[in-house]
């Protein structure tokens, strides 16, 4: 059992909802990034989904954008981001860290070079935004063989087809984007997404976990009624860039903490 | 007379050109991407379809384009017989417009009221907003702001047309950033909304799609060449930068083994400055927009800033069949400078009365290069993909003139 899996079979024990917070590698710079993902645990992250910035990150909105750019900007790559996981994981070892970014920088370091190197820095899953499924099937299965779980989208015009799919090639949770449209966009559609998720959590067999639109506690514990992860990352960007670096940490923790509360205070046993 | 060998059949079913193209986009674009799949082969196969499309492009572009044979030039270089495939002659002035009508037609049939489209120096926006008034749709065309800038005409020829111009502030500010955009606008509204991508580069279906609405231009050649000459050429040259005019005319070329494919890339300053948009001189393999092609990266896989003097080859990738075409040997490709390719605009000024876009002026440059190598009886067919009206300021800038 992977150790995203057993993150998910702890927290059904418990009958607790998932809280899984992103950020962008090396926004605003390399050396802010191990601060704010101790915040994240301390807040009460249950997996870290770290973005690696690449330089046209087709699908996400204004502010990861921005994110991504000041991470380049300030010198970030993915073989840094490596060694940002591999020092996270000398203080950290059970929190699970999903790697979240684009094909073309693992393809340029070579498939087989990242996933050894990953899996040697501590990483628990991969998703890549840009492989879908079907280009993506021997990429997977690498995954897999070096104990890390593929991660794979789904949005609401998903065809049973593509969940079916998903369910084959991925493993540890699907992230479920709730609306068709860039990361940080608003206009969350709770009775859609609630209606959907029972259908998909079938489909896959695995637990469902929820981004795109979540904004506060509130609207973070409308979906942690429906779903079994909730995501939130372009919220916790803006936070990041209005405290500065200096009190982003303690602003973050702030941040994640309210959430935290807000899904534990769910009655117990919803969904 | 050579045979065609028809054996040539790519993509395969799932977009794949070799191991290029494929459909390399975040699950929220998949579907969008199978509909656009079902409605082209649909239309692909439909004679009715095929039939308006031949309509648009003879009544409204004027096609077919004429060859012409460049004889003073040709005497000129002293070698081989130079001939231009005219598409500087069609409606907007370069080989845009072809692909334009075809995915708008397309977006009609499919009931998407609203296209949207990018652009680098405006020509794929202006030929998108041309079409787009012709058929009473609305229409957004992404630019980065920095072309915004340097393309204050093409930005007001779109404008009269009724198109909206939304400048691009993210990344380089330039044309790769303002495809980003599209595709943002594009995944925020599938339901209303046809993306008319501008080259053979993309997702798939695109690099087939726009590959097949350009080889037109191809297909007019192998008639009218022998027409002129009683056979086939024996190079056939055109720029490159994503590809379409280049595949346009190279496709139906692909089945006579005796006919070379040349295709040339914007090599800016020189390809050892790393100032140039060489992607297949130069790049290598990877993903980006969609496909996996060619690309000018960083070792890091960051996509890298490309200088031309032609912003119509300013780009950092290259469709995924030329990517194909390369590796397999049956097309070859090299560079031009900046400086060779305004040599050879002004050769085309000034001896043949016809001033050529820049794109297509990298063209005419390896032509000028190779026909003095060449005997006097062979044929360089040169896509002539523009006309040079929207470059005059670039070229006087370039030459201390100001207006």
């Amino acid at each position: 059992m992977s150790k995203i899996q057993a993150r998910f079979a702890r927290l059904q024990s418990e009958r607790r909802k998932a809280l899984i917070p992103f950020i962008t590698a090396g926004d605003p710079s390399p050396a802010a990034t191990l601060p704010l993902m101790r915040a994240l645990v301390d807040g009460g992250a249950d997996i870290i989904e770290l973005g690696v910035p690449f330089s046209d990150p087709m699908a996400d909105g204004p502010t990861i954008q921005r994110a991504s750019e000041r991470a380049l900007a300030a010198g970030m790559s993915l073989r840094r981001v490596l060694g940002i996981v591999s020092e996270f994981r000398q203080q950290d070892a059970d929190t699970p860290i999903v790697l979240m970014g684009y094909a073309n920088p693992i393809e340029a370091m070579g498939i087989e070079r990242f996933v050894d190197d990953a899996a040697a820095a501590g990483v628990d899953g991969v998703l890549v935004v840009d492989y879908p499924p079907q280009e993506s099937e021997a990429f997977a299965a690498r995954l897999k063989a070096a104990a890390i779980d593929p991660i794979f989208l789904l949005a609401p015009t998903s065809t049973e087809q593509r969940m079916r799919d998903v369910g084959r090639f991925g493993s540890g949770y699907i992230y479920y984007v709730s609306l068709t449209g860039v990361t940080g966009a608003g206009h969350l559609d709770h009775g859609q997404v609630a209606a959907r998720i029972p259908a998909i959590r079938e489909a896959v067999g695995m637990p469902v976990g929820v981004g795109f639109g979540i904004r506060d506690a509130a609207s973070a514990k409308r979906i942690g009624e429906i779903a079994d992860a909730v995501v939130i990352g372009s919220r916790i960007i803006e936070e990041i860039e209005r405290a500065g670096e200096a009190d982003a940490p303690v602003r973050v923790r702030a941040l994640i903490g309210d959430i935290r509360e807000a899904l534990d205070s769910l009655p117990q046993g919803t969904a | 007379m050579q045979m065609a060998d028809a054996s040539y059949t790519l993509p395969d079913e799932k977009g794949h050109f070799g191991p290029y193209g494929g459909i390399f986009v975040a699950e929220t674009l998949i579907p969008a991407l199978e509909e656009l799949r079902l409605a082209y082969e649909a239309c692909r196969v439909d004679p009715a379809f095929q039939a308006e499309f031949e309509y648009e492009l003879k009544h409204y572009v004027g096609r077919p384009s004429p060859v012409y044979h460049a004889a003073r030039w040709s005497r000129e270089l002293g070698g081989a017989q130079i001939y231009l495939k005219r598409e500087d002659l069609n409606h907007t002035g370069a080989h845009k417009v072809n692909n334009c009508i075809g995915q708008a037609m397309l977006a009609r049939r499919m009931g998407k009221p609203r296209v949207i489209a990018e652009t680098g120096a405006g020509q794929h926006g202006v030929a998108t907003a041309t079409v787009a008034a012709r058929y009473g749709m609305e229409c957004v065309v992404y630019m980065g702001s920095e072309d915004v800038r340097r393309q204050a005409a093409n930005v007001y020829r779109m404008k009269l047309l009724g198109a909206e111009v939304v400048p691009v502030e993210s990344g380089s500010k330039t044309l790769k950033d303002a495809l980003n955009e599209a595709m943002r606008d594009w995944v925020t509204h599938i339901a209303d909304t046809f993306y008319i991508i501008g080259t053979v580069a993309g997702p798939h279906p695109y690099p087939q799609m726009v590959r097949d609405f350009q080889c037109v231009i191809g297909r007019e050649c192998i008639e009218q060449v022998p027409e002129l000459t009683g056979r086939q050429p024996d190079y056939v040259i055109a720029c490159v930068g994503g590809g379409s005019n280049a595949m346009g005319i190279f496709h139906p070329y692909i089945p006579y083994p005796d006919v070379r494919l040349i295709g040339v890339e914007a090599a800016g300053d020189g390809l050892d400055t790393g100032r140039h948009a060489a992607s297949l001189s130069a790049g290598k393999p990877g993903v980006l927009h969609g496909n996996r092609t060619y690309l000018l990266q960083n070792e890091d896989g960051q996509i890298i800033e490309t200088h031309s003097i032609s912003a119509g080859l300013d780009y950092p990738g290259v469709g995924p069949e030329h990517a194909w075409l390369k590796d397999s040997g049956r097309a070859e490709y090299v560079g031009v400078t900046d400086d060779e390719a305004l040599q050879a605009f002004h050769d085309l000024c000034r001896l043949e009365g016809i001033i050529p876009a820049l794109e297509s002026s990298h063209a005419l440059a390896h032509a000028a290069r190779l026909a003095p190598t060449l005997p006097s009886d062979r044929i360089i067919l040169v896509n002539l993909s523009g006309r040079g009206d929207k470059d005059m300021h670039t070229v006087a800038e370039r030459s201390g003139i100001q207006f």
